[in-house]
């Protein structure tokens, strides 16, 4: 399969702190690689790097063999790299069918025009199968702001994927929803995605969803990449034990007692 | 079928002959409100379409003066008087300045947005009252117009006059009414919400603002125009922030649910303007104020919302 | 070499007066979040009860030292009165909501002002130039001030100095700091942060009528004059960076002296001046020389 990104030493400081150094990655297309690593270790920096909302301090970002270091997020995102959001990034006064529609309209138009109507029967369909794709088609006239986290996330993957991207980052898809949920949005998400071929880099704390759903593993810790290689052989890889999923364990445990307590 | 016209649309196609209609029909004194309503009604629209962005211009006084004096100083210095040469001449000067300026103002939103749209406007305002040329404070009169060669007087004149405004106008509030349903008229709704969503949508939304703002500067300086026209005087005032104040102030009143809101809303405020400050001189900043605030608590959607609410609850009543 | 005299002169004299006009706004805007354009009205409140206050006093033919002392206390009696009345009246019901929605909501409160000032003292021009007139002038290098000008600079410098002991060296200053850092971690500390809002909203406005009331003794105080602060205010906490006292006075300084370089050198673009040194700095710093950097949002 071919590569279609690839970082060459790729790093970003903050003042005295280094938030990811020396990464090197590679992805080809169509594939699903999972990235694991504790808060702070240097994931969403990375996917700020590759989507141009932080540049990075030093590095090269090739995509499909061309530099694309330092262009602005827009111009990533017309390439084919597209992302969703930790926190979901959305209009939260509009309609989940608007936030949809605006990403069509803005996915379409490349000279956006100023007298023909936004909103035609055709958008309106078209925004539809999207969500009935993502299972949230009931919540199609509800305003984002007063939906559950857990279709939030949805809504906000959905809209990255409108202009069928060929790389797409998902950065913590199953973060702020139930256990039981988790499991319920990864199926929703790969079923949807699957018709596509993207390539799909998807950032998670939770071991049985990697394990589940990534054959590859990037195991991030402190800026740096640990680990990367098949799931398998990255979960048992001692040092990843030890340093990142170590961590994630504990994070589980203290998880289960705030819950417990309550 | 290729570009179905909207309520508000078809609204505005069936008021212009009545509009004009109700200019022969009218008093003279309330056909000269509603010629200068109309105006500054367009500056408020400019307002109002900066405001659905979630953007408020307090220095919107600036492209209404700008249009008002590129008028007069048309007319004052090259002689011209043709009513379609000077609304160009109001035109292209506002929307060449807001393209300009609108580099600057594109990087900020929220107070920054307020204030250094004011600011820009108060620039102006310095500029103007010291210049002796343009008759400083005191401001300078403007011609009166013609039309393609035809130059009418008396009564005809003011006729002509307020049909030469009340067409304008329409066509400018046909137009942002369009916009507004168009994607990047739709875009702005987005911009008010999440900026960086739109980034990651793959589009600018530097350039979202920037094409809204000199939209909005264009309305404004034909309505500078018109109104310039409409008094046969421009002055420093026009660029003075407390005159932007209004504007906002009709933008808030009327709300940015409808286009032709604003245009009542101006004329409304007009009409009050005058008896109020006939009754008590000194105290209609205060009824403007009190006015401000309670719409700001009560109706933060504006005097619009409810009419639209109304809609709203019939809507659903019907569906049960 | 005069007109460079007059120039630093001038410079430090505008400075000391913006930044007394201004302080009170960066204040209010740095704990509350609220940039407050009522401030003009205060200011121009400040003006009127300082004239008035000066007028009355005088006609009983009494020492005009004694007037020195009105001149604060017309202040802080705006402050108390108008800052409590709206504080406690409106604003409190509003805490929390839109910045831009509060800009709009004191843009309304100004409106009312400048009437309810027009109301009190009526539409005529006042005058109280005796506390000016009183101490005289001296001559620097052959030009003369007016000593009351330069003692608006030590009076700029000594409530500059009481700001920054009184945040950064008393307890409830620092407690102060505190909530502006995060309100609702203070709230949760058992800190009470309406408390605090009210009195820096009242410190901030008598700030405000204390910049009319000095100033009050060297105009002709007309109505309008409120208007006219308010832009020229923002433009000196907007060159600092919004909500910073140092910023204030680096604010305060540059559009001070530019105004007094282009008064004494090309007097029309006096106003001009003022907004292109705010146009400059903020085409390289946005949001003023010492902005704070914006946390992480996604």
């Amino acid at each position: 399969m071919s590569t279609i990104l690839e970082t060459v030493n790729l790093e970003r400081t903050f003042g005295a702190v280094v938030a990811a150094s020396n990464i090197n990655i590679k992805i080809s297309a169509g594939e699903i690689l999972g990235v694991i690593g504790s808060n702070g270790a240097g994931k969403t920096t990375f996917v700020n790097m590759v989507t141009g909302y932080l540049k990075p301090s030093s590095g090269k970002i090739l995509y499909r063999g061309e530099d694309i270091t330092g262009k602005p997020t827009r111009d990533i995102t017309r390439l084919g790299i597209c992302r969703s959001f930790q926190i979901p990034q959305l209009f939260l006064e509009l309609p989940v069918i608007d936030n949809i529609i605006i990403a069509l309209t803005i996915a379409k138009e490349v000279k956006p025009s100023l007298l023909k109507p936004a909103i035609t029967p055709e958008i309106v369909d078209e925004a539809m199968e999207i969500l009935k794709r993502f299972e949230v088609a009931q919540y199609a006239e509800s305003e984002v702001g007063v939906l559950a986290q857990g279709i939030r996330k949805l809504v906000d993957i959905a809209m990255a994927t409108v202009n069928n991207p060929d790389l797409l980052f998902l950065d913590e898809p199953t973060s702020g929803v139930s256990a039981e949920e988790k499991i319920q949005i990864m199926d929703v998400l790969m079923a949807a995605l699957k018709t596509t071929k993207t390539a799909v880099l998807f950032i998670e704390h939770d071991m049985e969803i990697v394990e589940k759903y990534a054959p590859r593993v990037a195991a991030f810790y402190e800026g740096t990449i640990l680990a990367d290689g098949p799931t398998g052989e990255v979960l048992d890889d001692p040092k990843v034990r030890e340093f990142v999923i170590g961590t994630e364990f504990h994070r589980k445990v203290e998880e289960n007692q705030v819950g417990g307590s309550v | 079928m290729r570009s179905q016209l909207d309520r508000t649309e078809k609204l505005l196609i069936v008021g212009l002959p009545i509009l004009i209609a109700l200019g022969f029909i009218l008093p003279e004194w309330i056909v000269n409100y509603i010629q200068v309503s109309l105006g500054t009604g367009l500056v408020a629209l400019g307002v109002m379409i900066q405001m659905r962005a979630g953007l408020v211009s307090f220095g919107q006084g600036l492209y209404f003066c700008i249009g008002g004096y590129a008028a007069g100083m048309a007319g004052k210095f090259l002689g011209i008087s043709d009513i379609f040469l000077l609304l160009a001449c109001g035109l292209i000067a506002s929307v060449t300045i807001a393209f300009a300026a609108g580099f600057l103002l594109r990087r900020y939103r929220e107070i920054f947005f307020a204030m250094l749209s004011l600011a820009l406007s108060m620039i102006l305002f310095g500029l103007l009252s010291k210049l002796e040329m343009l008759g400083s404070t005191d401001g300078f009169n403007l011609p009166s117009a013609t039309y393609l060669g035809w130059a009418p007087e008396g009564d005809t004149a003011k006729h002509a006059l307020y049909v030469a405004t009340c067409i304008p106008t329409i066509i400018c509030a046909f137009l942002l009414n369009r916009y507004l349903r168009s994607p990047m008229g739709y875009i702005g709704e987005a911009l008010r919400e999440n900026e960086i969503r739109l980034e990651y949508l793959g589009t600018s939304a530097h350039r979202a603002v920037h094409i809204k703002y000199v939209i909005a500067a264009g309305v404004s300086g034909i309505g500078g125009v018109l109104w310039a026209l409409a008094l046969g005087h421009v002055d420093p005032e026009m660029t003075n922030w407390t005159t932007s104040g209004q504007f906002v102030f009709i933008s808030i009143l009327s709300g940015t649910g409808n286009i032709v809101a604003p245009l009542f809303g101006t004329f409304i405020l007009e009409i009050v303007r005058v008896y109020a400050v006939e009754l008590s001189p000194n105290t209609w900043q205060m009824i403007l104020g009190t006015l401000m605030l309670l719409t700001i608590i009560f109706l933060p959607r504006g005097l619009w919302s409810l009419i639209q609410e109304k809609k709203h609850a019939k809507k659903s009543g019907g569906e049960k | 070499m005069l007109t460079a005299v007059a120039i630093a002169v001038d410079g430090l004299g505008f400075a000391a007066w913006l930044f007394l006009s201004s302080v009170g706004l960066t204040l209010i805007y740095g704990v509350m979040r609220i940039l407050n354009i009522a401030h003009g009205g205060f200011y121009a409140l400040g003006a009127y009860s300082s004239a008035w206050a000066i007028g009355l006093y005088t006609q009983t033919g009494s020492t005009i030292a004694l007037t020195y002392l009105i001149i604060p206390l017309a202040a802080l009696a705006v402050g108390v009165i108008a800052g409590l009345l709206i504080e406690r009246g409106i604003l409190r019901f509003m805490y929390g909501r839109d910045e831009v929605l509060m800009v709009l909501v004191t843009y309304a409160i100004f409106l009312i002002l400048e009437d309810v000032t027009k109301l009190i003292w009526g539409t005529g021009s006042m005058v109280a130039y005796q506390p000016a007139y009183f101490l005289g002038t001296i001559e620097i290098f052959g030009i003369p001030y007016t000593i009351y000008k330069l003692c608006l600079v030590g009076l700029a410098i000594v409530v500059g100095a009481v700001l920054w002991w009184g945040l950064n060296r008393t307890r409830i200053g620092k407690l102060l700091l505190v909530v502006i850092e995060d309100r609702e971690i203070s709230r949760a500390l058992g800190i009470n942060v309406t408390l605090f809002f009210t009195v820096t909203f009242v410190i901030g406005v008598t700030l405000g009528a204390l910049g009319g009331a000095v100033t009050a003794p060297q105009i002709s105080v007309v109505p309008g004059i409120g208007a006219e602060i308010i832009v020229m205010a923002f433009a000196v906490i907007v060159i600092g960076g919004m909500g910073s006292i140092g910023g204030a006075i680096i604010g305060a300084i540059f559009v001070g002296f530019a105004r007094a370089l282009s008064v004494h050198l090309y007097p029309p673009a006096e106003l001009f001046s003022i907004y292109l040194v705010m146009a400059v700095v903020l085409a390289f710093k946005p949001y003023g020389l010492f902005s704070l950097a914006e946390g992480r949002k996604i």
